[in-house]
């Protein structure tokens, strides 16, 4: 069993040593695609994309995927309004359909379809969020039926983890070898980060994704650890300025 | 001995909630106030095993700072992970004996005033997804028809995750577990919003969400989602100086 450090520093690792994409994106966004490759390769899975969604459904759209046929698979879910991707976004929890032809034809008869169409057997989707903050959901296709074996979740669950990670730290934290994750300790799922978190909204006036940010740059700027900062913060020794950038 | 009037009421809360639309946190957190009363622990606490295997903090009778930090320092140590690997309840553990086993964790437990603890597993088939934990401030020894009765309040909670039978509970376990997991996660976003919008300590904000929440027949769980992603959705919790105030000394010292 790996511990959080241990697990995040893995799937990094795994990223890095992907083959970038020739005339891949730049920035956070290549870097989500070379995620994408790494977790299909590793788990093994058909394909694996991932889609940024907001509560009012517009806005949203695919931002990365392993190939061409799962962001395709993507894209669907938004001109169809259905899918494993926007279930897993709304109801805030993995939407795990071992078998699509049947269970996945009653939860989404459009979707469903047409991912079978393109030998997709089943699915799995894991929604990037942390708490209140949520940006998305990252989907794993398949072309044979099965339930995901307890690796292979933990696992997407951690690239989940990952994606979500890069998308709060936006550009900034997306150069290779210089992932935010290095700061990452194996305390910072400690519920002083996240009672931080709204701490920091209060203090700077701003919404969960910029406290998170805003939380995480500290810690690097600062070189410490984001559950040392969270405890000093909650402790009420320390206080993010308004002003501070 | 737990008596069997206690349970009866127990039996039917627990059966009242499961058959409605219910919140998990504030379902498992329910369990664990009865567990508390019935087997005349001190303290409960639920602790759930996230995809990594991982054990986190769930919900717990009362919720203080020495108390979480007992349940945080488990996912290092202590009975609930003995229980949780091994599968097997770990009862009548009198905590003064057992520094050798729990170096970290069986001081810390002395400290916070406790002589015993024991944790029973959380099972759904040949899977353990928790474990029930319980704190006792005496010595007394839970029979073995307590044992058998506070186990079954750990696979209730089980249940209460599971919510369908189907073919699919594995997938829905899954699911539930994860969603029950973050839903925890914004609950302490939650609290620290509302710890600083009033100068209060986490706890009394923890407390006061709940309160609000309780009157109001709202969810835990949509509280404390409202709360961060919307902080004007509340006005009566989230407006400094609404409520009357309930100065505690962590956390209000730093406030102007």
């Amino acid at each position: 069993m790996k511990d959080s450090l241990g697990r995040l520093a893995h799937a990094n690792q795994l990223i890095d040593d992907e083959p970038p994409i020739l005339h891949g994106a730049p920035g956070t966004i290549g870097r989500l695609e070379r995620l994408c490759s790494a977790l299909t390769r590793s788990l093994p899975a058909t394909g694996v994309g991932l889609s940024l969604l907001t509560m009012d459904n517009y806005g949203g759209g695919t931002i990365a995927a392993s190939n061409a046929e799962s962001r395709v698979l993507e894209e669907l879910q938004f001109s169809l309004g259905e899918g494993p991707c926007i279930e897993a976004y709304t109801s805030r929890r993995p939407v795990l359909e071992p078998q699509l032809s049947t269970h996945g034809m009653r939860r989404w008869p459009g979707y469903a379809a047409a991912a079978q169409e393109q030998g997709v057997k089943a699915v799995f989707a894991f929604p990037l969020q942390i708490g209140a903050a949520r940006a998305g959901a990252l989907d794993v296709y398949r072309n044979e039926t099965g339930s995901l074996t307890d690796d292979a979740l933990a696992q997407a669950v951690t690239f989940a983890e990952v994606a979500m990670g890069l998308l709060v730290d936006g550009q900034d934290g997306a150069q290779d070898g210089q992932t935010s994750s290095d700061l990452d300790d194996a305390l910072a799922y400690r519920l002083e980060v996240y009672q931080a978190q709204g701490m920091v909204m209060v203090d700077l006036g701003v919404g969960i994704d910029e406290a998170m940010a805003r939380l995480r740059g500290h810690a690097y700027a600062q070189d410490r650890y984001i559950s040392d900062v969270a405890r000093d913060i909650v402790g009420g020794k320390l206080r993010l300025n308004r002003d501070a950038t | 001995m737990i008596a069997a009037d206690q349970l009866a009421e127990v039996f039917v809360e627990v059966a009242d909630t499961l058959v409605d639309d219910f919140d998990v946190i504030e379902f498992l957190e329910t369990l664990t106030k009865r567990t508390a009363e019935v087997s005349s622990a001190a303290s409960a606490g639920l602790l759930l095993a996230d995809a990594h295997g991982q054990l986190q903090y769930m919900a717990a009778s009362a919720e203080s700072v020495k108390l979480l930090e007992l349940f945080q320092l488990q996912y290092q140590e202590g009975p609930c992970l003995d229980c949780f690997r091994t599968g097997t309840a770990v009862v009548n553990t009198d905590l003064h004996d057992a520094t050798m086993r729990w170096p970290l964790f069986a001081p810390r437990a002395v400290e916070a005033g406790f002589l015993s603890v024991h944790a029973f597993p959380l099972r759904h088939r040949q899977k353990v997804i928790g474990a029930l934990n319980m704190f006792s401030t005496h010595t007394g020894r839970l029979e073995p028809t307590d044992v058998r009765i506070v186990q079954a309040l750990a696979d209730i909670a089980t249940i209460g995750l599971l919510q369908e039978r189907s073919v699919r509970s594995a997938e829905v376990l899954t699911e539930q577990l994860q969603g029950a997991l973050n839903s925890r996660i914004t609950i302490e976003q939650a609290k620290g919003v509302l710890a600083r919008t009033h100068g209060i300590d986490v706890n009394a904000a923890f407390e006061r969400m709940r309160e609000y929440a309780r009157r109001d027949h709202h969810r835990l769980t949509d509280i404390a989602l409202a709360i961060v992603t919307d902080p004007t959705s509340h006005p009566d919790l989230t407006t400094a100086g609404t409520h009357q105030a309930h100065p505690t000394s962590a956390g209000s010292s730093d406030y102007p």
